[in-house]
């Protein structure tokens, strides 16, 4: 009995933390691209969108982990769309309301999130095969993942571009302008992923 | 799991009752947050009056006039002391940013001298044509245009042959920011 429980729980620890590095959306799976290398110019805006993605992501898996049985096959990618575009929609409206400063900064890319393919993917190839539980730890996973890459993502681009951290400056004047401007993200983003290559081959 | 079979009655009602519990939640939300949201915009334009133009005791958003140009609107928000004028917060844009609008709210004084300014909306590049909130109240060389008036000074760019340093790497965005300073300006000595 209780051996049972222990592998249950390390198999949901598993898929908890697969999201951060052997299967993170962004640096192992390249889902996700586009908002990752749109808002990620300081570290607030690349952890706001990450945690953004994170609760449509938990939101809608649950639900459709749970409605999984009551949908007819031929329809199941409309029915998705359909229940991560109302959650990405309360999520628009209730940053407006209770967070404008940061609705502001990341604007254009709230509604994107509908397209993300992280989103969308997670649906179709996890919660639409699991329970409730699993698929929630899944998105949980998955969405600290995704937050943790734009986290990173976002210092990096901000120490090197305008010599600062979440807002903070160290230097006088401007640092490396390229890393801000969009080519920037792509630089920034090949060498970490390069760097986190390196580190997880050595792991294993 | 099994896959469920599927049939028109079957996916008709699948998507008709996912649709109509979508769309009740969100309807939902959006009655939560429509109060919120407005006391917030409010709150933002208030803030940035308050912050442009010398003291007040009236109330500025409810002595609003407008006008419209070039497809868009100005709000020109009159601010009085004990119904003595003290300046004019004007909401006003313009189109040739680096990338699209930009709204500012600028506070002119009775004798049309810039008092205050400060940027609403913007697309800019961020740590570079972002720098257009500090930079034009900067002492340093010729980069603050706060006590000019318009009506005399040249608030173009120096590289135009103006009278104000253009924010380093980003002519385009200051270029524009001067267009909408300048456009409120216009507008205001139009209407009184």
């Amino acid at each position: 009995m209780i051996t049972s429980e222990k592998k249950i729980n390390m198999s949901q620890l598993k898929n908890f933390t697969k999201g951060f590095i052997r299967e993170n959306p962004v640096f192992a799976l390249f889902l996700g691209l586009c908002p990752t290398l749109g808002v990620t110019t300081s570290a607030i805006n690349g952890i706001g969108m990450g945690m953004a993605t994170t609760f449509v992501l938990v939101m809608s898996n649950l639900v459709v982990s749970v409605v999984k049985n009551f949908i007819p096959d031929k329809v199941r990618i409309p029915a998705f769309i359909v229940i991560i575009a109302s959650f990405v929609t309360i999520v628009q409206l209730i940053m407006q309301a209770y967070v404008p400063s940061l609705f502001e900064a990341l604007g254009l890319f709230i509604p994107l999130i509908v397209v993300n393919c992280v989103v969308l993917g997670r649906a179709e190839a996890f919660a639409s095969k699991n329970n409730p539980g699993s698929s929630v730890i899944d998105g949980l996973g998955m969405g600290l993942g995704f937050t943790f890459a734009l986290g990173l993502l976002g210092s990096v681009r901000e120490i090197l571009g305008s010599g600062s951290i979440f807002n903070i400056k160290f230097i006088e004047g401007d640092g490396l302008l390229i890393f801000i401007l969009s080519p920037g993200a792509f630089l920034a983003l090949g060498y970490l992923i390069v760097i986190i290559n390196k580190l997880s081959k050595k792991g294993s | 799991m099994a896959k469920k079979e599927s049939t028109l009655a079957n996916m008709v009602i699948a998507l008709l009752t996912i649709t109509l519990v979508a769309s009740a939640s969100l309807g939902a939300v959006y009655e939560v947050t429509k109060e919120p949201i407005a006391a917030a915009r409010l709150a933002k334009k208030n803030a940035a009056i308050l912050f442009v133009i010398p003291e007040y005791n009236n109330s500025p958003v409810d002595e609003v006039y407008k006008v419209a140009v070039d497809r868009d609107t100005l709000y020109f928000y009159p601010g009085k002391n004990n119904n003595e004028f003290v300046g004019t917060a004007v909401e006003s844009f313009t189109n040739s940013g680096f990338s699209g609008k930009i709204r500012v709210m600028v506070g002119f004084r009775p004798d049309g001298s810039i008092n205050n300014y400060r940027i609403l909306e913007h697309a800019e590049t961020p740590g570079l044509g972002t720098k257009m909130e500090p930079w034009f109240r900067d002492e340093k060389g010729q980069r603050s245009i706060l006590g000019i008036n318009p009506g005399t000074a040249n608030l173009t760019v120096s590289k135009d042959g103006g009278d104000v340093d253009a924010i380093t790497a980003a002519t385009i965005s200051s270029r524009a920011f001067l267009d909408a300073v300048q456009r409120a300006y216009d507008n205001l000595r139009k209407e009184n």
